[in-house]
């Protein structure tokens, strides 16, 4: 067995392994999730004894996220933390209720995973970062400023409303929109200004490009930029490395979102051509590229599919749930011994185009 | 496979995404166009020289234009990293769009003749205004000092892919000294491609000149980063803009032929007229007839304008005597159908083409879709199909009091209005639905060069200032 293989085969064990814990966790009615063991209560198949890796998950039903659109929290936290501070992130929101998911140490331990594969050159240690993106009940404002607290550095944040902005783009207020965004970025430039300490950065696509029409983030101290919370392509990938950041700044450009977590990407290898691959934090969370018309069925690799998330945490188990991404399923690599997902876009299946890009 | 790059202040760049255009006949890759990311087209824009054709003359750049539409029409022009002959291009053009080669080539030399007569076009735009005004700053004339500046610093343009034509009207930006960035068609890259290297093989500096394949977000950003525009679309990309005056709009035409209560009997002597302005370069154009409006005597002449219309045919694009252009995409003929047949269910309305015809609008040859002439008969002008606009030769016929029609025709960039009546003639005058009034027998497809419409180029790009000077001691 090469190398290689070995890795990828260690990673499934491990996979498994940590799918059959957690799977006892969630439906052990001392320790686990009131939504679950409820649920459980009419299939009449106990998880606990049929789930013995990760692929018997798909005995499970499609995770619905309109199962967590209202009533009460308290049914997704695990009996065993039902003591703990909670914490609860939401998603979407725009209109109507939005998407609750509890949280107790999951984003501090996602970040701290993720902090393992910064570079300290471009994420220097007791650098200071600057967190602008979107703020308010998101997990992201609070993850980013762990993950700096985490690298010893202290986060200056700003406010933003992701919401708003996706209401005026909605209503065609393009101005307005653009306004706000100008708000958002003339408040980061003060801050970048007024505390040269700053090295470190999160941003989004939309606002990386605004700040770098103002300043150059070379000259303000930049070393290293960790992008995300909307779709990046190849060429913006590209255009970023290059110009946005003077090929003198670390990119870092990840894909996450509240239910999952954060897929980290891919080390930068010229020969990607820029595509933005990512690989989920297993054995926490999967990724898989699914057949939209059949999603039990994982797509041939280079092939594009559906992006179907999997969270196997205590805190949250989320099986099977068909994300509003589609992209091209990738082999594993030398860091990330399974499967990742590249070129990650809309899923083009909607009836109608969901309003993205936004921030 | 010919590929396309984004021309970046005039230099060609290869972004690491491409479009693939496919032949409208094989349904092959025939063409990979680079895209630009919406940042790039940003941050080129604001990076560009709004003053690098400042030390042209007028006059200079009128001479360039003249070249310019020489070498669009006969040379070998660079197409990326090849060499496009005039036949490369007709053949290109066709293959991507579906429109016949005969069309191309008539438009093609439409796009020639408007920069041979740049000079009348700048008459018809500034209403004769001495150009050397805009070299000089001002000038007395009639005792008056006139001074313009140029607001539009640099130009922008989000083009369509429907009819090389079009083009004809953003390229005088150039000779009026605005550096332009351009958004081409997704089918249509290489009429803006070419007259931009026909333009730099004249002599304008490459760096005037930006190319810029994007998608819709691109689009958004080249209109906001720009300071004048020129956006071309269907109803729903224009309306965000509707009140943006920095961006002229041209939307759907929904032009229209009118006859008045004196003509109107004699209806049988404009039959060709009107099947003409329907007809016309494959009836895609805004300047084509959507409608013809009289007050009486619409069935016979919806039956003769459409037995005349009911002689088009399904024909390969390369064939001389091909007249209709083939949908790209075979889905979009399939949807304008149903949206016909779905306007013809509900009673009211009849496609007396199709009658006359005796088979389907839909037609295929081999892997292409057509769609044959469509003219449809409304009992009242607020049917479904009484004021629509398709992408080819298509016409309502609507019966309406002639005194109700100024009101009721509703917005149309041409309406050819056929009367003697001079109290018809000035209502229309005097009413804002229409953009440009032909009176008398003038199909709605002919165009003044020195009577612009749908805009004026001129006073998009420049404002009038008060202007003093101390006379000279």
């Amino acid at each position: 067995m090469s190398s290689n293989s070995e890795k990828i085969e260690n990673a499934k064990i491990a996979l498994d392994r940590h799918t059959r814990e957690i799977v006892q966790w969630h439906f052990d009615p001392a320790t686990g999730t009131p939504f679950w063991l409820d649920h459980a209560k009419n299939w009449g198949w106990d998880p606990r004894t049929e789930v013995q890796c990760y692929d018997d998950l798909d005995k499970f039903e499609f995770f619905e996220d309109e199962w967590l659109r209202g009533g009460d929290v308290r049914r997704w936290v695990p009996k065993a933390f039902a003591n703990d501070p909670i914490y609860t992130f939401e998603t979407g929101g725009s209109t109507g209720v939005p998407k609750s998911r509890i949280n107790i140490n999951d984003f501090r331990t996602d970040y701290e995973l993720f902090s393992q594969t910064l570079s300290d050159a471009s994420f220097p240690r007791g650098g200071d970062w600057l967190m602008l993106g979107p703020s308010g009940p998101r997990r992201l404002r609070l993850a980013v400023e762990h993950l700096c607290q985490h690298r010893g550095g202290i986060c200056f944040c700003v406010d933003m409303d992701p919401r708003w902005v996706v209401k005026l783009i909605k209503s065609s207020r393009l101005q307005e929109m653009h306004e706000y965004k100008e708000h958002v970025v003339n408040q980061g430039l003060t801050l970048l200004r007024a505390h040269k300490g700053i090295s470190c950065l999160f941003t989004t696509p939309k606002l990386l490009e605004a700040l770098c029409e103002r300043v150059s983030l070379v000259e303000c101290g930049i070393k290293g930029v960790f992008c995300g919370g909307t779709q990046l392509t190849a060429q913006f990938h590209r255009f970023a490395r290059e110009e946005l950041l003077e090929g003198k700044i670390d990119f870092v450009p990840t894909y996450g979102n509240t239910l999952m977590g954060l897929a980290c990407h891919k080390p930068f290898d010229p020969a990607d051509n820029y595509s933005v691959i990512y690989h989920p934090p297993s054995p926490r969370a999967m990724i898989e590229v699914v057949d939209p018309d059949s999603p039990r069925n994982v797509v041939e690799y280079g092939q594009v599919g559906r992006a179907r998330l999997t969270t196997l945490t205590k805190e949250f188990f989320m099986p099977r749930f068909l994300e509003r991404d589609e992209g091209v399923r990738t082999r594993p690599c030398d860091a990330y011994p399974w499967d990742g997902i590249a070129d990650v876009r809309p899923f083009s299946g909607f009836a109608s185009p969901i309003v993205e890009g936004v921030y | 496979m010919v590929r396309i790059p984004i021309l970046r202040q005039g230099c060609a760049y290869e972004s690491v995404e491409q479009a693939t255009l496919v032949h409208h006949a094989t349904r092959e890759p025939f063409a990979l166009v680079d895209q630009a990311n919406s940042g790039m087209v940003r941050r080129d824009i604001l990076l560009m020289d709004d003053n690098v054709l400042d030390s042209f003359s007028i006059a200079d750049l009128i001479e360039i234009a003249r070249k310019a539409g020489q070498l669009f029409v006969s040379a070998s022009l660079p197409l990326g990293e090849t060499q496009q002959s005039f036949d490369n291009y007709i053949g290109q053009l066709s293959a991507t769009t579906g429109m016949p080669v005969a069309y191309c080539r008539n438009n093609a030399k439409k796009i020639s003749g408007v920069l041979d007569e740049i000079e009348s076009v700048l008459t018809g735009l500034t209403r004769g205004l001495d150009m050397r005004v805009l070299d000089r700053g001002y000038r007395a004339a009639s005792g008056l000092n006139l001074n313009f500046y140029r607001a539009g610093r640099i130009f922008g343009a989000v083009l369509p892919s429907n009819s090389p034509g079009v083009h004809s009207l953003w390229a005088p930006a150039i000779v009026l000294k605005t550096p332009i960035a351009v958004k081409p068609g997704r089918e249509e890259p290489w009429t803006p491609y070419r007259i931009i290297e026909a333009f730099a093989a004249a002599g304008i500096p490459r760096e005037a000149m930006g190319f810029y394949p994007t998608d819709h977000a691109g689009a958004g950003e080249l209109l906001r980063s720009v300071d004048r525009a020129m956006l071309f679309g269907g109803g729903a990309t224009v309306k965000p803009y509707e009140n943006n005056p920095n961006v002229e709009l041209h939307g759907p035409g929904y032009s229209k032929i009118i006859l008045g209560e004196d003509v109107v009997d004699d209806w049988e002597q404009y039959i060709d007229l009107m099947a003409s302005s329907i007809d016309a370069n494959g009836g895609r154009s805004c300047i084509n007839a959507s409608a013809i409006w009289a007050p009486r005597h619409t069935r016979e002449i919806a039956a003769a304008v459409a037995q005349k219309l009911a002689t088009h045919r399904a024909l390969p694009a390369d064939d001389p005597e091909a007249t209709l252009a083939a949908f790209t995409n075979p889905a979009v003929a399939e949807q304008i159908n149903a949206a016909i047949e779905h306007g013809l269910s509900g009673g009211g309305a009849v496609d007396l083409c199709r009658e006359h015809r005796g088979s389907d609008r839909l037609a295929r040859l081999g892997a292409c879709s057509y769609l044959l002439p469509a003219v449809v008969r409304c009992d009242s002008r607020e049917h479904l199909l009484a004021n629509r606009e398709f992408l080819f030769p298509y016409a309502s016929v609507v019966e309406c009091p002639e005194n109700e029609m100024p009101d009721a025709i509703g917005p149309s960039l041409v309406a050819t209005v056929l009367t003697r009546n001079e109290a018809l003639i000035r209502t229309l005058m005097n009413h804002a639905n229409v953009d440009r009034l032909n009176v008398g027998a003038i199909p709605t497809w002919k165009i003044s060069w020195d009577q612009p419409h749908e805009g004026n180029l001129f006073e998009l790009l420049y404002r009038q200032r008060a202007f003093q000077i101390e006379p000279a001691a």
